[in-house]
């Protein structure tokens, strides 16, 4: 007997993935809980594992593959009792009708809507079926265009052709593609759902290298492009003395040196925007089509720039944790990140986000908003500033903050309260400890 | 004190009595205005009831041909008043068709003609008596009616329109038919199934002029065939009706004058928009030069409150556009007044089906190849012909085609264009496809039911692609 071993769905909202690596080879036999294969979805780099023991009779899917999509069978593992050598020869005709009747059954399962309750989507979210015509589908994928980004005119919003005569290409297509992509409607048909965000850019002669893009960048294009043309961001700065913060800092790391912990600016930082999110519960909502959502938890997610992109892991609960406690977990994420080996439950998710470019020296910025989120903190340098002191031009080390806020569902006084909390926070950052 | 309603319309065919029923689905207190018979025109004298003529002819020319199919029918006759009779039997169940879905949807009826006086008002005069209605919204679907020759009226007893045409005095011996459109070519059809002898005047250089030049052609070859006398690129130089006949001269193609007797003259060049006595000048609603209302695409005159449909607005002329209008603006109607559920979509006149039942049947949607070039389009184009689909053989029906047009480059749906037996019922196939924006790989992928004739509609989208099968 053999088992077709599918692409597995490693979140809710993965349809295909990249099968970056097979750790194993034909012929090997496997245990359940052996590592089968790395597979790389827009996110992260996962392992995944065998649940069955058996043979490997045969891998369907190379090594490097991309767009494959959850459910298609990629190795056939073949059970006890059959001779392994027999196994790809005779075998080889098994994975058709098997493949046919199995996607059936288990592929819904990751596709199926996603629980209201915990995956509650906006207008149009990620993960979300995209309502378009053939023609419009054609059209987007010919001209480079995110179809996510398209607001539909047709019956429920459904994108129709005329939809995108307006809308921007993804620069100019090269001239052959048209008639390519007519030509090769199969090909067409087979391509990934998630669109690329731009096709082929104009080189204008320039020396260059085209580099194929990572399913995670083409993930940050295609969010922080729908993020800048869906969501009205406003920007509200406060500058936020720090010297306070870092005093409390220094003892606190000081005390702590005993259980190796030792806390950044930006641990404290995620603490107290936590906690600023529960005191102005306003600002700690999505924007849900005709719904708003207030969390009664502060989930904070954290940027982490990571070799080719960011990620941006998350701190649950982040008003409630020790400090500590953040530090220990931010260190264990931040790390993983780093090699690609966060679990989508890690970085999917969270209510608010918080970015601190100050390391670069950068001194203020405005972020884009993470969707489905409502706002974004960006923290720039701690850096001395002159600074007015109860009438006084003194020395201070200041930071500026600025929140980049959703619009629909956070007015500007309500922006401006949430600033306010948090400047206060940081600057006596011992109310934030009790 | 006047009655008063959220929603008038003005002419109760197949656009205005939709509309009204619409409109009454979504909750609007509605009325419906109506001069002469519930289901206007397309009802009582227009489509219903030749449709009923035609059937009478179909049968006829399969008795006449009873023999191709191992029958035999001897002494065969047709009894044109019975064939008459029973077509006005059928334009009246439907007309109580109509007075009965009115009652239902609580629509009121005032008969009577009508007359705007005001925005939001209008007066009623039938039976002697004038009564004033008022309403927040009032929808103009008054239709249209034959276009007479500059110098010939239409009198129906030698010269008819196609409403004459429907209820015939007498059968013609010798008809002459001016202009090849529908309504034309229907009725040179069905008098010619019925025993005239026919002859089709068309000014432009071929027949059918506004289907695909590849349609035209066929119809002219196989109406020639039936009998039919085309003259194509022709005009009527000089016409004159007398008691017993009417003689005409016609200058042919080649500039050759042919003087001939007719028994009979059907008058088909087109339609002129009811716009008279409605008071339209007085509340300021703008008719285009050709005196149509012009309208938005939700049905909106340049006048607040004021709305309008189907034949008296923008072509092309056919009650299913204007039904689809009704519904529109039923529905924009309903969303002015309030109601937040309802998303009135405007309609693209590219997929908008045209059928014509002459014999052969034609029916199309979109752009036919020459349009789509002119449009700029790099045209795929497929054809199947009948003669290579095996029900249309047994039916013993092999004339005719089906022709897709595609675009080159992004594989939409251009146009679709059939001639032959059965297509009129088939062309929603094409018309789905089309507003849906299929492309061909849709209709590639689409199992059509064998054995049916609409397998041609798949080979010939397989067909522009190098695919057919069958071929």
């Amino acid at each position: 007997m053999s088992i077709n071993i599918q692409m597995p769905a490693l979140s809710p909202t993965m349809e295909e993935g990249t099968l970056a690596k097979w750790l194993v080879k034909e012929g090997d036999k496997v245990v359940s809980g052996d590592l089968l294969a790395e597979i790389e979805t827009d996110k992260a780099t996962m392992e995944f594992e065998a649940v069955d023991e058996g043979t490997i009779g045969k891998i369907m899917v190379a090594e490097g593959s991309q767009g494959v999509k959850v459910g298609t069978v990629i190795a056939v593992l073949i059970v006890d009792g059959e001779d392994a050598g027999a196994g790809p020869a005779s075998q080889a005709e098994d994975p058709v009708p098997k493949a046919k009747a199995e996607p059936l059954e288990t592929a819904p399962a990751p596709q199926a809507e996603p629980a209201p309750k915990a995956d509650p989507v906006p207008a149009r979210a990620q993960g979300d079926r995209i309502k378009a015509s053939p023609l419009a589908r054609r059209l987007a994928d010919a001209k480079g265009i995110d179809l996510g980004s398209i607001a539909g005119s047709g019956p429920k919003g459904r994108i129709v052709k005329s939809d995108l005569e307006g809308a921007k290409e993804g620069v100019a297509k090269p001239a052959t593609a048209p008639s390519a992509a007519a030509a090769k409607p199969a090909a067409a048909a087979a391509k990934p759902a998630s669109a690329p965000v731009a096709s082929a850019g104009q080189d204008f002669g320039i020396p260059h290298e085209a580099v194929k893009l990572s399913g995670m960048r083409k993930t940050i294009a295609r969010r922080l492009t729908e993020s800048k043309q869906q969501v009205p961001h406003i920007y509200l700065t406060v500058d936020i003395r720090l010297d306070r913060l870092l005093k409390l800092r220094e003892e606190l790391n000081a005390a702590l040196t005993a259980r190796g912990v030792k806390l950044s600016v930006n641990d404290l930082l995620i603490k107290a925007l936590g906690v600023a999110l529960m005191q102005v519960p306003e600002c700690n909502v999505q924007f849900a089509g005709d719904t708003l959502l207030k969390f009664q938890r502060a989930d904070i997610s954290v940027a982490v720039s990571i070799p080719g992109g960011l990620i941006t892991p998350i701190i649950p609960g982040a008003d409630s944790q020790s400090v500590a406690a953040i530090s220990i977990a931010m260190k264990d994420l931040a790390a993983r990140a780093k090699d690609g080996k966060l679990k989508p439950d890690e970085y999917q998710g969270g209510t608010a986000s918080l970015s601190n470019m100050g390391m670069f020296g950068i001194k203020q910025f405005e972020a884009v908003i993470n969707p489905p989120q409502a706002m974004i903190m960006a923290i720039g340098a701690g850096e001395q500033r002159p600074y007015v002191v109860d009438g006084a031009l003194q020395i201070a080390t200041i930071m500026s903050a600025t929140g980049s806020f959703d619009h629909r569902a956070i007015d500007g006084a309500d922006g401006a309260k949430l600033m306010a909390a948090f400047k206060q926070l940081v600057e006596n950052p011992l109310a934030m400890l009790t | 004190m006047a009655d008063t309603y959220d929603l008038i319309v003005l002419g109760s065919g197949p656009g205005g009595y939709v509309a009204a029923i619409r409109a009454a689905q979504l909750g609007l207190k509605t009325a419906i205005v109506e001069r002469e018979s519930l289901g206007g025109i397309c009802l009582n004298w227009g489509c219903i009831p030749t449709k009923a003529l035609l059937r009478s002819a179909e049968i006829f020319h399969y008795m006449k041909h009873a023999k191709d199919y191992g029958l035999a029918a001897d002494k065969i006759s047709a009894d044109i008043s019975a064939v008459v009779q029973r077509s006005r039997g059928v334009a009246k169940q439907l007309n109580q068709g109509v007075t009965g879905l009115m009652k239902k949807n609580k629509i009121t009826v005032h008969m009577g003609q009508g007359k705007l006086t005001a925005p939001g008002k209008l007066t009623v005069t039938g039976d002697g008596k004038a009564e004033e209605l008022t309403a927040k919204h009032i929808i103009i679907a008054t239709g249209a009616r034959a276009r007479d020759l500059p110098k010939l009226k239409a009198d129906g007893k030698r010269v008819w329109t196609y409403r004459h045409a429907m209820t015939p005095p007498e059968m013609p011996t010798k008809l002459l038919v001016i202009g090849s459109g529908a309504i034309g070519i229907e009725f040179a059809s069905f008098y010619n199934d019925m025993g005239a002898d026919v002859t089709v005047v068309e000014m432009l250089d071929r027949i059918v002029p506004v289907e695909d030049a590849d349609v035209s052609a066929f119809l002219e070859k196989a109406v020639k065939k039936q009998g039919m006398t085309v003259l194509t690129g022709a005009k009527i130089e000089a016409i004159a009706a007398g008691d017993s006949s009417v003689t005409a001269t016609i200058k042919d193609k080649t500039g050759k004058a042919i003087e001939a007797e007719y028994s009979h003259v059907i008058v088909a060049i087109g339609i002129v928009p009811n716009v008279e006595n409605l008071g339209l000048e007085d509340v300021g609603v703008e008719p285009d030069k050709r005196f149509h209302i012009k309208t938005d695409e939700y049905g909106r005159t340049n006048v607040d409150g004021i709305w309008a449909i189907g034949d008296v607005t923008a072509p092309p002329w056919l009650a299913h556009k204007a039904s689809h209008e009704g519904v529109i603006v039923a529905e924009a109607i309903a969303q002015a007044l309030g109601n937040g559920d309802v998303h009135p979509h405007p309609m693209d006149p590219n997929n908008i089906p045209g059928c014509t039942y002459c014999h052969p049947q034609i029916a199309s949607v979109g752009l036919t190849e020459a349009k789509a070039k002119e449009a700029g389009y790099e045209v795929k184009v497929g054809m199947f012909p009948f003669i290579g689909n095996g029900k249309a053989i047994a039916l013993g029906e092999q004339e005719g085609f089906t022709k897709t047009v595609f675009d080159a480059k992004t594989g939409e749906l251009l146009g679709a264009h059939m001639i032959g037996a059965e297509v009129t019922e088939m062309i929603q196939g094409f018309t789905i496809g089309k507003t849906i924006e299929t492309t061909e790989a849709e209709l590639m992928h689409t199992v059509f039911p064998h054995p049916t004739i609409s397998e041609s509609m798949h080979e010939s989208v397989l067909a522009a692609y190098g695919r057919a099968l069958h071929i």
